[in-house]
């Protein structure tokens, strides 16, 4: 293979594309593919799959693969009234291939409802709900192109309540496992339906990649053979054998730059000895997740946008939707293995769309089975939840039994679910608190709408009936709470019609700078049920081909 | 842990220059040559302290070996727990020296105050070894908690050791703690990177998918 591309920052390429994850990885091979010349910046490291280890100490505790809370600071708030502390507020993968590399690979498709939900059931108070400008059917072709070109384990049919496909899933599930046929068959006595996880993992080798060789560390670590279709593993290889594209890793964009005309130029960034550099570009594309695009905007003031670039709606940044759902823990009597294999293999979406006359809330979402706690996670209790029952002494002959007997026997069982948009919930800059850079830290202002946490408790009474459809002889459930840490990043630049209630058009295209482009979770209308990495490549593929199409007829 | 880190760094480096296929058909040799290269870290594996004198490291072998106790199984003693943390202060955990330096003999000032004549906690029976732990815990029994005169900055500690010590038990024996894998013995958990279905007790029977339906679908009938 030849030596990747490299330009220079006074190379005018044609787009500059901030991010190189789950969307970034797609804009990156789709738009050089297309015959464009693109450098991506990436805030983080060039890791490969040789660098990626079981280390629990490195990956979990030192965030060899994320976001540093020592070095980038967060705040969080309730509401705006409040007084935002520090405290690590999120989490988002900080390396090529951005948090495609270390999620879960869970790997769900919206449904319908998720596009039209604001016709269907009306005005909610205190959420804006909206709906999408694109529908399912115009989305699923790219829902597809993701499936096939990144590899993705699943069953279509599988699911009576699956939304319609074009094409089936292009390989069969994953190995079923011992929790994956307990909840199974539980949820089948109920007469729901459970059905394979689609997942985001190989189970048929790939040109280059080889098939899941069910290790059991997928969530939060990356894959050391290449089965997890991350962005890394697939497009981001392919964007450079294109001889178009350069991946340009520990750039820290901190300023997209507009010229007198209010057209952008290029992207202000730091290189990993902290200089600036400013990579000059014809239109750039921001995909550096629903945290970071709305602070880069925010970042990027001048005198025609003081408020932050492409924020003439005041709305970057807010409507932030990260998705709840409180889960539960089961121990069995016999040994599951569960720490075997990918973390899922069953799930169910009977609960998807629920009638808010009948549950008196809106929102909806799905369960799963699964077991994604490495060893010391497990043994940890007040770390996360842990994986040992509450009450469990913290040491000693006691806790070292209960740790010995339970490791292989226990199951978690985790509902996936919607947040509604609320205007307050938000991704702001900390007045108070810099990063290491000296540029002003996220502050997350977050209170669940009163209907998120009604469909919690739906889901948890789910989740507990589900369990008493097993023979667990021990099991226990965390409480519904507010939350006050992200995993997703939703919806904080989101799409739509009207430059008043949104920031981005259907093309991806801010309504303010018309070649300045966003694509990321920030993009999205609505929440889905949980699951939103695919929704977020499917519509990585889409952007692609609205920006080319507006870019050949010479309209960028 | 740095060492064996950039061991396997650089044992796998020379692959991805390689193409990817070559890598992906080639994965088994790989893996074992990654497992090769552990364990030849793991044989130079600590013998010398970088943190702790011998007399600090006794102390926190016996602390630890509270924590995680032998008794018919390996406990945090056998897992070589005091060499992980050893390592760990000097390397990715130095921000805790502090902690292990003030806390130390600040717990030490406990078992003196608690036993007297007794000034290392090495020194003290299991029972005496536990009743000094457990002097850190929030509540004891009765819902009421001695006071101390000496300092609570040793309850800090303890907390630090207490997760540092379940680290070393548990991380992955390649990462310099949890020797000879016995934390994951004692857990049940195979020393493998690859496994294969069936991988427990529930899947090993179960009939595949279209099968499961039916059967599923017939016991319903029959009720």
């Amino acid at each position: 293979m030849p030596e990747p591309i490299r330009y220079k920052t006074s190379d005018e390429v044609d787009f500059v594309v901030i991010g190189s994850g789950a969307a970034g990885g797609v804009l990156a091979k789709e738009l050089s593919t297309n015959g464009f010349r693109v450098v991506v910046l990436e805030q983080g490291p060039y890791l490969t799959e040789a660098d990626f280890t079981h280390n629990e100490v490195e990956v979990l505790q030192r965030n060899q693969l994320t976001n540093r809370p020592s070095l980038q600071p967060t705040t969080f708030r309730k509401t705006p009234h409040d007084k935002a502390r520090r405290q690590p507020a999120l989490v988002y993968g900080r390396m090529v291939g951005g948090s495609s590399v270390h999620f879960t690979a869970n790997y769900w498709r919206f449904h319908e409802i998720d596009f039209i939900e604001r016709s269907k059931v009306g005005p909610v108070p205190g959420a804006a709900l909206a709906d999408w400008p694109i529908t399912y059917a115009d989305l699923e072709p790219y829902y597809t192109k993701a499936e096939w070109e990144l590899g993705v384990s699943g069953l279509a049919g599988a699911s009576p309540f699956d939304p319609p496909r074009s094409k089936p899933y292009p390989m069969p599930p994953l190995p079923v496992k011992s929790g994956g046929v307990i909840f199974e068959r539980a949820a089948r006595k109920l007469d729901w339906h459970p059905f394979p996880a689609p997942m985001a993992i190989l189970s048929q080798p790939r040109p280059g990649r080889s098939v899941c060789v069910q290790c059991g560390f997928c969530e939060s670590f990356g894959c050391e053979v290449g089965a997890k279709s991350s962005t890394l593993a697939t497009v981001i290889r392919m964007a450079e054998k294109t001889g178009r594209c350069e991946i340009r890793p520990n750039c820290y964009v901190h300023r997209v730059e507009i010229n007198a005309n209010g057209r952008v130029i290029g992207a202000a960034y730091f290189d990993a000895k902290s200089v600036t550099h400013i990579q000059k570009a014809k239109a750039v594309v921001v995909c550096a997740n629903g945290a970071e695009t709305p602070r880069l905007l925010l970042l990027s003031t001048n005198r025609q946008f003081p408020d932050g670039l492409a924020n003439s709606s005041g709305l970057v940044g807010k409507y932030l939707m990260m998705n709840s759902g409180p889960s539960a823990m089961a121990l069995f009597e016999h040994p599951l293995n569960d720490y075997k294999g990918v973390a899922v293999s069953r799930i169910l979406h009977d609960f998807y769309e629920l009638d808010p006359q009948k549950v008196g809330f809106c929102g909806g979402g799905g369960l799963d089975a699964r077991f994604d706690m490495t060893p010391i996670s497990f043994a940890t209790t007040g770390y996360d939840m842990g994986g040992l029952p509450p009450g469990t002494p913290k040491w000693g002959k006691e806790f070292k039994a209960t740790l010995a007997h339970n490791y292989t026997r226990s199951l978690e069982f985790v509902s996936h679910g919607t947040s509604l948009p609320v205007e307050n919930n938000s991704f702001s800059l900390d007045p108070n608190v810099n990063d290491a850079w000296g540029l002003p830290a996220l502050r997350m202002t977050y209170k669940d709408h009163p209907d998120d946490l009604k469909l919690g408790a739906f889901l948890r009474a789910r989740i507990l009936e589900l369990l008493d459809a097993t023979d667990a002889v021990q099991k226990w459930a965390s409480p519904v709470e507010e939350q006050e840490f992200a995993y997703h990043l939703l919806g904080t630049c989101r799409m739509g019609n009207d430059p008043k209630s949104s920031v981005i058009n259907a093309d991806h295209r801010t309504h303010d700078v018309k070649n300045l482009f966003l694509c990321d979770g920030s993009s999205l209308v609505t929440s889905g049920r949980g699951q939103p990495t695919l929704t977020i490549s499917a519509l990585a593929y889409r952007a692609a081909d609205r920006i080319t199409a507006l870019a050949q007829k010479g309209e960028i | 842990m740095n060492e064996s880190l950039s061991r396997r760094r650089f044992l796998s480096r020379g692959v991805t220059g390689l193409s990817a296929a070559w890598a992906s058909a080639h994965w088994p040799a790989l893996l074992a040559a990654a497992t090769h290269a552990h364990q030849a870290a793991k044989s130079a594996a600590p013998v010398k302290l970088g943190f702790f004198t011998s007399d600090e490291a006794k102390e926190i072998d016996a602390i630890a070996s509270r924590i995680i106790p032998t008794d018919d199984t390996p406990g945090a003693h056998e897992a070589g727990v005091v060499y992980f943390v050893d390592r760990g202060l000097t390397t990715f955990s130095v921000d805790d020296q502090k902690t292990y330096r003030e806390g130390l003999p600040a717990l030490q000032a406990r078992v003196a105050e608690m036993f007297q004549g007794k000034s290392k906690f090495s020194e003290l029976t299991p029972e005496q070894q536990d009743e000094v732990l457990h002097s850190f815990d929030e509540q004891n029994a009765q819902g009421r908690q001695r006071r101390f005169r000496t300092s609570a900055g040793a309850q800090n500690f303890f907390e630090t050791l207490r997760q540092h010590t379940i680290a070393g038990f548990l991380i992955d024996p390649d990462y310099g703690g949890n020797r000879d894998a016995a934390g994951w013995k004692v857990i049940g958990r195979e020393r493998e990177h690859m496994f294969q279905p069936p991988f427990g007790y529930y899947d090993k029977d179960y009939p595949g998918w279209e099968v499961a339906i039916k059967a599923d679908a017939n016991e319903a009938e029959k009720k």
